[in-house]
């Protein structure tokens, strides 16, 4: 086994909970709310690791974190040997560490033309280009763009192309590892493939590793090599991907992968609607914290808090009841009643 | 080139507002540049028989209670204007500018600092200001300047502060930091160019309303020495003889209005065209 | 079965610098009482333009250039102001994307929801019952509290089923869902289409569901009707439009879904090309450009809506060489 590229140790993120005077007269445990509880993962050259899991789950905090976007309030963040906890040359760092944001037109600098934007990575980190128009050709070239876009603004380009534009930023320094934040977000069904594409052939072509953070669950078994599903700021579950997508252990997985409605009326089955909503990061519950919302939660499971733990998938699972390999839930069936709501 | 079509100066020109305001600032410019060569009399020579005339071909406007020569004054007037105007835009919207960049960028005390001294100095009112200012400072242009500039900085202060703000944590500046930009380049390359807009937006609206205060300041005595033909004086010297002569205060306010007009519907034309979202609809 | 709402030969125009954008061309579907129709296509299909057709809340410079539509026998598109008012909320309702945007932030649940019977003549008490019982309805805990409460003081979920209580107070006619679990988890999207199906079947409605996902679609429509470029392409029942599509933007669409795909693709399908300039339209078909039976027919002539099977049609000249 190769040493990984990217290792993260207990991560967490902070986020002030309160502001002002109300900060001032909680307590101090109140403050703060910890959008990313511990989280510790792995990535290894060439991999692609899929993070997901739903708004609040803290993913897109997590690439922030991994990045310097955001302060770490704890653990370590191990980047090809460099320790990026205490303080590195950032600039550096993020040479070989690309990133693309969720939103393809809102994440271009809206008075910059095309050009300008692809060849931006090389201003910044003081690459000479011998021909500014060649290079920005080739770029656009690489990323399935015709040249006569070089002088198009962002608000004239198409979600499609603006994602290429994206693309070809992100990868115009080949970088060792890129964090796509919602590589599909705002792109219609058509679309999506040609940009997923784009970004595979890219990384086999290069041997880049991927951190994708995504909802799209039906993307999910066509660009990534392993899932990690978070709740709450926490690693529930993770594993290699077609285990995870096929017979997951933790009923939180079994649940987001159930509530995927496919393309395919005759599919039309009982299918497991979990109760409720996520809690708010202020109020998380006791022990699991999923034990609330878990269709099969047993009395222990609101006091012991379940470690991550090998499991059956080939990865790893917090959960003390996992499921079994040919286990299903189908708590309610969808037609007939609605979910009891809670809170 | 069709590219023209699609700068600023292009689109400006396609929009009939635009033609319109730059039309009456061209003229008023120009007026006021070439104003010793248009004017038919010099703007200083008094002609005590001819006092009071309503306008004829020989005082287009008529001439005030000393008989000089109204339109004459105007364009003098339209000099002072101006230069009051621009100056005191330039150096408010570059003080306005660096501060509100400071408090969109620096720490959380210091923006609510800045806000606090620009809503201290928004809360004065501009005519006490001035006449407590003018009870200090020798009476003249200077003087109006000053206060023009105190009174206004923090409107583009505030404007550019919150323009720096929502475009701090915009995606695209974090996809620049993530990239490895410097502080200088984000602040220059990205943050710069989209609060410029609505500064000149800002920019246009405000110098009508400079030029008012400098007018009303005149009006008032403590603006421009007396003899200077400021608009203001016009209106004062209309104000005082307004039974004589009721179109000195015509006369007086015309500029005033054009000059409101002119630069209002530059604002207009510009923010339509400066806004990507305002421009591409309809 | 008797029609709910009908569209006939719609058409909508935009007035833009760049000349007129034919936003719906001649745009017909039906919608059945007690039905579920989905409507499906990608960005710039006109979806949202016919949804403020339907509503008659197009934008000034919208202009209808042709076409009916009728609610339940009326013509909405002559209706005077007074009678739209009238029809709006009570015989037709809307549920949007965003349920952050889509309630009124400054008043109480209750207080949107008594505005919206403000044409009943019965006591405040009495409305405030009916809404306490239709929050109740849709899942909401101790709905009469909730009444004194603000949008801001729920979560997003909870927001599109106050939405939802709010559009079917009255018992439309016809429900107007406009993307409604887009901007939702996934884990809430399945609670909300269970509560659409449950809601319906409840008062009897009809609903058009206006969606990109293919796969909500499925699971809760009767009918579909695809939209490509503002045109509709195809309706049918669902069933046989995901299994038979008859036309190859339908085939194209339901190919792309990674979600159809149960082993790793190395490649996935995408339909190459984009979107014809709607201010100048293409002749003949309007996706022959991206379709690979196009041949020289297609160029030429605008293909008819022609039956393919009972209950179904589509507007293709190779309707029956589509493949799935």
């Amino acid at each position: 086994m190769t040493q990984p590229l990217l290792t993260l140790t207990d991560v967490s993120v902070e986020f002030p909970a309160l502001g002002g005077l109300k900060a001032l007269m909680a307590p101090p445990d109140k403050r703060r709310v910890q959008a990313v509880a511990g989280v510790s993962l792995h990535l290894h050259p060439g991999e692609t690791l899929a993070v997901v899991g739903e708004s609040g789950s803290g993913k897109t905090t997590l690439a922030r974190a991994v990045n310097g976007l955001v302060p770490l309030a704890g653990g370590t963040v191990n980047f090809d040997g460099q320790a990026l906890q205490d303080g590195p040359d950032w600039t550096a760092v993020r040479r070989r560490m690309a990133m693309m944001f969720q939103d393809p037109t809102g994440s271009l600098s809206p008075r910059k033309t095309v050009g300008d934007l692809i060849l931006e990575p090389f201003v910044i980190h003081g690459i000479p280009v011998a021909d500014r128009t060649v290079k920005a050709r080739d770029l656009l070239a690489a990323a399935g763009l015709d040249a006569d876009f070089m002088d198009r603004y962002p608000h004239q380009l198409s979600g499609g192309q603006a994602r290429r534009v994206g693309v070809a930023r992100a990868l115009a320094l080949d970088p060792a590892l890129v964090l796509a934040d919602e590589p599909t977000a705002g792109l219609d069904v058509s679309i999506q493939g040609e940009i997923l594409n784009l970004m595979n052939r890219v990384k086999a072509e290069r041997g880049l590793a991927t951190l994708i953070i995504t909802h799209n669950l039906n993307i999910l078994r066509h660009i990534a090599d392993r899932i990690a599903v978070m709740y709450l700021g926490r690693i529930v579950e993770t594993g290699p991907v077609e285990a995870i997508l096929t017979a997951p252990a933790h009923p939180y997985t079994h649940a987001l992968m159930a509530a995927n409605p496919e393309p395919d009326p005759t599919a039309r089955h009982e299918r497991l609607i979990l109760k409720g909503e996520t809690p708010a990061l202020t109020a998380r519950p006791s022990g699991c914290e999923f034990h609330p919302r878990c269709p099969v939660a047993r009395a222990d499971c609101a006091r012991i808090a379940p470690a991550l733990e090998p499991a059956r998938t080939g990865g790893k699972v917090a959960c003390r009841y996992p499921l079994g390999a040919d286990e299903t839930l189908t708590a309610c069936p969808p037609a007939a009643s609605p979910p009891a709501a809670q809170g | 080139m069709t590219a023209f079509k699609h700068t600023l100066a292009g689109r400006l020109l396609a929009d009939p507002l635009a033609v319109m305001a730059l039309i009456i600032i061209a003229a008023l410019v120009t007026l006021a540049v070439f104003a010793d060569a248009v004017a038919p009399h010099d703007f200083t020579a008094m002609n005590i028989p001819d006092r009071f005339s309503p306008p004829s071909a020989e005082y287009w406007l008529g001439t005030d209670n000393l008989g000089r020569d109204t339109f004459s004054r105007l364009l003098q007037g339209g000099r002072i204007a101006l230069t009051v105007g621009l100056t005191a835009v330039l150096i408010a919207g570059a003080i306005g500018l660096v501060l509100g960049m400071i408090a969109g960028f620096g720490p959380r005390w210091l923006d609510n600092a800045l806000l606090f001294f620009f809503d201290t100095l928004r809360a004065y009112p501009t005519i006490i200001l001035a006449l407590a200012l003018a009870a200090l400072m020798p009476r003249g242009l200077t003087t109006v300047i000053v206060v023009v500039v105190l009174t206004s900085f923090s409107e583009y202060g505030r404007v550019v502060r919150t323009q720096t703000l929502s475009l701090k944590h915009s995606e695209f500046i974090l996809a620049e930091r993530a990239m490895g930009a410097s502080f200088g380049r984000i602040v220059f390359h990205h943050i710069l160019p989209n609060v410029l807009g609505p500064f000149f937006i800002l920019a246009a609206m405000n110098l009508p309303v400079v030029i008012t205060i400098e007018a009303g300041m005149s009006f008032l005595g403590v603006g421009v020495p007396p003899g200077t033909p400021s608009w203001g004086t016009t209106l004062k010297d209309g104000f005082d003889h307004i039974r004589q002569t009721p179109w000195l205060i015509v006369a007086g306010g015309l500029p005033l209005i054009l000059v409101t007009l002119g630069f209002t519907f530059l604002g207009e034309a510009l923010r339509d065209q400066l806004d990507p979202k305002l421009r591409k609809s309809r | 079965m008797t029609e709910t709402l009908k569209v006939s030969g719609l058409s909508v125009s935009y007035a833009t610098r760049q000349g007129s954008l034919q936003a719906l061309r001649d745009v017909s579907l039906d919608v059945q009482s007690g039905q579920i129709v989905g409507v499906v296509g990608e960005s710039g299909c006109g979806k949202s333009t016919l949804i403020s057709a339907l509503m008659r809340l197009l934008p000034e410079n919208a202009r209808v250039t042709d076409g009916r539509i009728d609610l339940d026998g009326e013509d909405i598109l002559t209706a005077s102001p007074r009678r739209l008012r009238a029809m709006r909320g009570r015989e037709m309702s809307v549920v949007f994307q965003d349920p952050m945007t889509s309630l009124n932030p400054v008043l109480s649940i209750g207080r949107q929801m008594r505005d919206i019977q403000y044409r009943e003549g019965v006591s405040t008490a009495e409305k405030d019952r009916r809404a306490a019982h239709m929050l109740g309805r849709v899942g909401l805990p101790d709905p009469e509290a909730r009444l004194r409460g603000y949008p801001h003081e729920l979560s997003g979920g909870m927001r599109q089923r106050v939405a939802i209580a709010m559009a079917t107070l009255m018992h439309p006619k016809l429900l107007i869902a406009d993307e409604p679990t887009t901007a939702l988890d996934a884990t809430l999207e399945v609670q909300i289409i269970a509560l659409l199906q449950a809601i319906q079947a409840e008062i009897g409605c009809a609903i058009l569901f206006i969606s990109h996902h293919l796969g909500v679609i499925a699971e809760l429509c009767d009918r579909v009707v695809v939209m490509y470029a503002g045109e509709t392409v195809e309706e049918g029942p669902v069933a046989d439009i995901f299994e038979r599509p008859a036309h190859p933007y339908t085939a194209k669409l339901i190919e792309c879904d990674p979600g159809r795909l149960k082993t790793r693709a190395d490649t996935l399908p995408s339909i190459p090309g984009s979107l014809p300039d709607l201010t100048d339209p293409p002749s003949g078909c309007i996706f022959r450009d991206r379709c690979d039976l196009a041949t020289e027919i297609c160029a030429t002539q605008r293909p008819p809506r022609r039956a393919v099977s009972p209950g179904r049609w589509s507007a293709c000249h190779h309707a029956e060489k589509v493949t799935p």
